[in-house]
């Protein structure tokens, strides 16, 4: 039997994926938002082609950060490259503070307008909480277990391979999830240096003072995000208690 | 004696040797639209201000790069930023033709990168000194002491920056308050509702999980849709509610900006206020309960001044969040540093995106160090706790 929220996101993603690809049968309930001739419904470009390209562009910053800061934070682990980790934990600490907006403005004069700019911030900015919680989980491994598989003659590789990564997974992926978040809203705003993402139909709204664009680009997005979170929320709970956890 | 050397430390002169000598120290327009010619050390500064900085650079290579104590690491660092700092402004003068008003001097990628580098190291420095929470509130005067010293001294002034900031010297402390205001206003007003909501999460489990559910739906919800998602009831209320349009109820401007921010900042609370009480030992607790304490005594008494640290990191991560949102409550003509980083954007003026991105970030970073001393501070077994 479906439990209740359950059944409240199937709802609601069966009713974003309606409104992305038959925006019309909602015009009723926009409406009254708009004033007498001006549209209800965003028509500038297609919603359904916006949604995608916005999770385009926060898939493809994640990617690239999950490669990089897990490597990273392996690199920092080993004993090799023990001098780096008390900067890196303070960098990850320094970096939290920089505001995402600070980012997206800030790239823009290096790389230029478009998306660009949006994707080095997305990707700097996501490769923080990875980072952060990779170093965590791989700080934090209970040193009875290491001994013991250091006893039983594993090399670092195998030890790193089958014993670190795999008990610090749910941290790790806690982390990605988090990443993936900030990251949604971080391309929102990248509209604003002119990425196509969702975030341009609430700024075209928020121009031209059409209450309708706004609600329903803000509502797109909400929902999307909600529903990603929620996802990746549940396969870490499944891949955890695959692992025992 | 022999010298070894550190890993860390060519990464930081290999960088602050890219910086002085291959990249541009300063960038040089005729006007403020025009794009930039590139100026390298030699050529941007007075001949005795390359020395000066070029020898403490070297310097500061000499000591990253060897294994030397940390104590002189960070000595060294701070000392060639500040020269750093001081020689752009000297590069200003020495760049713009006298009686020249249009030209703009700024800062170029070489400068950014040696700045970078440098701070590389002094927080390498710092992370292995570890200051107790006085010394880096201490450490922390002195930075912005500093920063306060060369503004006010007109050191800077000749800066790209400063120009943009003298023309709208008004606005910007307009636009400081109105940021302050969003980021501790909606802050304060979520700790007066929150810090209740969390005892009461505490003592009424079924309450807790839906709440909290709630809670953390919002925080999923990026800024810019909630301000946006915001407008629409607002905007309703402020026609029908009578006074609501009086008291500054808006669809647009700071009152959904400040909606937002106040239901951003709820979770934080309600959550570490939640779990902080859950922490409290049961031990002192049945105490309490044993010397005849009433429920209030013992909230006031022993569960709130046990879980105080716990709701404090809470208010951090809410402060440090909402000084960094409050920048995207320009978008809807609520007021704030963004107002400059959108006006920068949209005329591709960095100056003016630095304007409001700079105090941002130095606001920002302000709090978290203040507010990571005064939990250090508050937590009575400091070893647990993690320093910035």
């Amino acid at each position: 039997m479906l439990r209740l929220p359950t059944l409240f996101r199937l709802v609601a993603f069966a009713v974003l994926i309606a409104f992305l690809v038959q925006p019309q049968w909602f015009e009723p309930l926009l409406r009254p938002l708009v004033q007498e001739n001006a549209p209800a419904i965003y028509n500038q470009g297609s919603l359904l082609q916006l949604t995608l390209l916005h999770l385009r562009t926060v898939a493809i910053a994640t990617a690239g950060a999950i490669v990089v800061a897990l490597a990273l934070a392996i690199l920092v682990t080993r004993s090799s490259g023990a001098e780096f980790l008390p900067l890196s934990r303070s960098l990850v600490n320094i970096g939290q503070t920089f505001p995402p907006v600070a980012v997206l403005a800030l790239a823009v004069p290096i790389f230029g307008f478009g998306e660009k700019p949006t994707l080095i911030a997305l990707f700097l900015y996501g490769l923080l909480p990875i980072f952060e919680n990779a170093l965590t989980g791989l700080t934090t491994l209970p040193p009875s277990i290491m001994e013991a598989a250091r006893g039983t003659g594993m090399t670092g590789r195998q030890r790193l391979m089958k014993i670190e990564l795999p008990l610090a997974m749910p941290v790790i992926l806690a982390g990605i999830r988090l990443s993936v978040v900030i990251s949604l809203a971080t391309a929102t705003i990248g509209s604003t240096v002119a990425a196509r993402t969702l975030g341009e139909v609430i700024i075209a709204g928020l121009q031209s003072n059409n209450l309708a664009f706004v609600v329903q680009g803000g509502l797109i997005v909400a929902v999307l995000a909600v529903l990603i979170h929620d996802a990746l929320q549940a396969a870490e709970r499944s891949i955890g208690s695959r692992m025992g956890r | 004696m022999q010298f070894r050397v550190d890993k860390l430390g060519v990464i930081i002169a290999a960088l602050a040797a890219y910086g002085a000598f291959l990249a541009p120290f300063a960038t040089f327009r005729a006007n403020r639209i025009v794009a930039g010619e590139a100026r390298s050390i030699s050529e941007a500064l007075p001949s005795a201000w390359t020395v000066v900085v070029l020898l403490l650079v070297v310097a500061a290579v000499i000591v990253a790069v060897l294994k030397t104590p940390s104590r002189l690491r960070l000595g060294t660092a701070f000392a060639t930023i500040a020269a750093l700092a001081l020689g752009i402004g000297a590069a200003a003068g020495h760049l713009t033709p006298p009686e020249n008003t249009y030209a703009r001097v700024s800062p170029a990628s070489g400068f950014w990168i040696l700045l970078f580098a440098l701070g590389l190291l002094a927080a390498d420095a710092l992370a292995r000194l570890r200051p107790s929470p006085l010394v880096r509130v201490l450490f922390l005067s002195a930075v912005l002491g500093f920063i306060a010293a060369v503004l006010t001294s007109g050191t800077w002034d000749g800066l790209s920056l400063l120009k943009e900031y003298a023309s709208r010297a008004d606005t910007f402390w307009a636009e400081a308050g109105k940021h302050v205001t969003l980021a501790l206003g909606s802050l304060a007003a979520a700790t007066i509702v929150g810090i209740p909501l969390g005892v009461l999460c505490h003592r009424v489990t079924r309450l807790r999980d839906g709440l909290l559910g709630v809670l953390n739906a919002i925080q999923t919800i990026p800024s810019i849709a909630l301000f946006g998602i915001l407008i629409a009831p607002l905007g309703w209320i402020a026609i029908h509610v009578p006074g609501a349009a009086a008291i500054g109820i808006r669809g647009i401007g700071t009152a959904p900006a400040f909606v937002a921010l106040f239901l951003y900042s709820l979770l934080p609370v309600v959550a570490n206020t939640v779990v902080g009480l859950a922490g409290v030992p049961r031990e002192a607790n049945d105490a309490a309960r044993g010397i005849g304490m009433t429920d209030f005594q013992r909230l006031v008494g022993i569960e709130f001044p046990l879980a105080f640290p716990v709701i404090l990191t809470g208010i951090r991560i809410v402060l440090v969040q909402n000084i960094g949102l409050a920048t995207i409550a320009a978008l809807i003509g609520g007021g704030g540093f963004g107002v400059f980083v959108f006006q920068g954007v949209g005329q591709t003026a960095m100056d003016l995106v630095l304007l409001g991105a700079v105090p941002t970030v130095l606001l920002a970073f302000t709090a978290a160090i203040v507010l990571d001393a005064m939990i250090e501070m508050a937590t009575p077994n400091r070893s647990q706790v993690q320093s910035a």
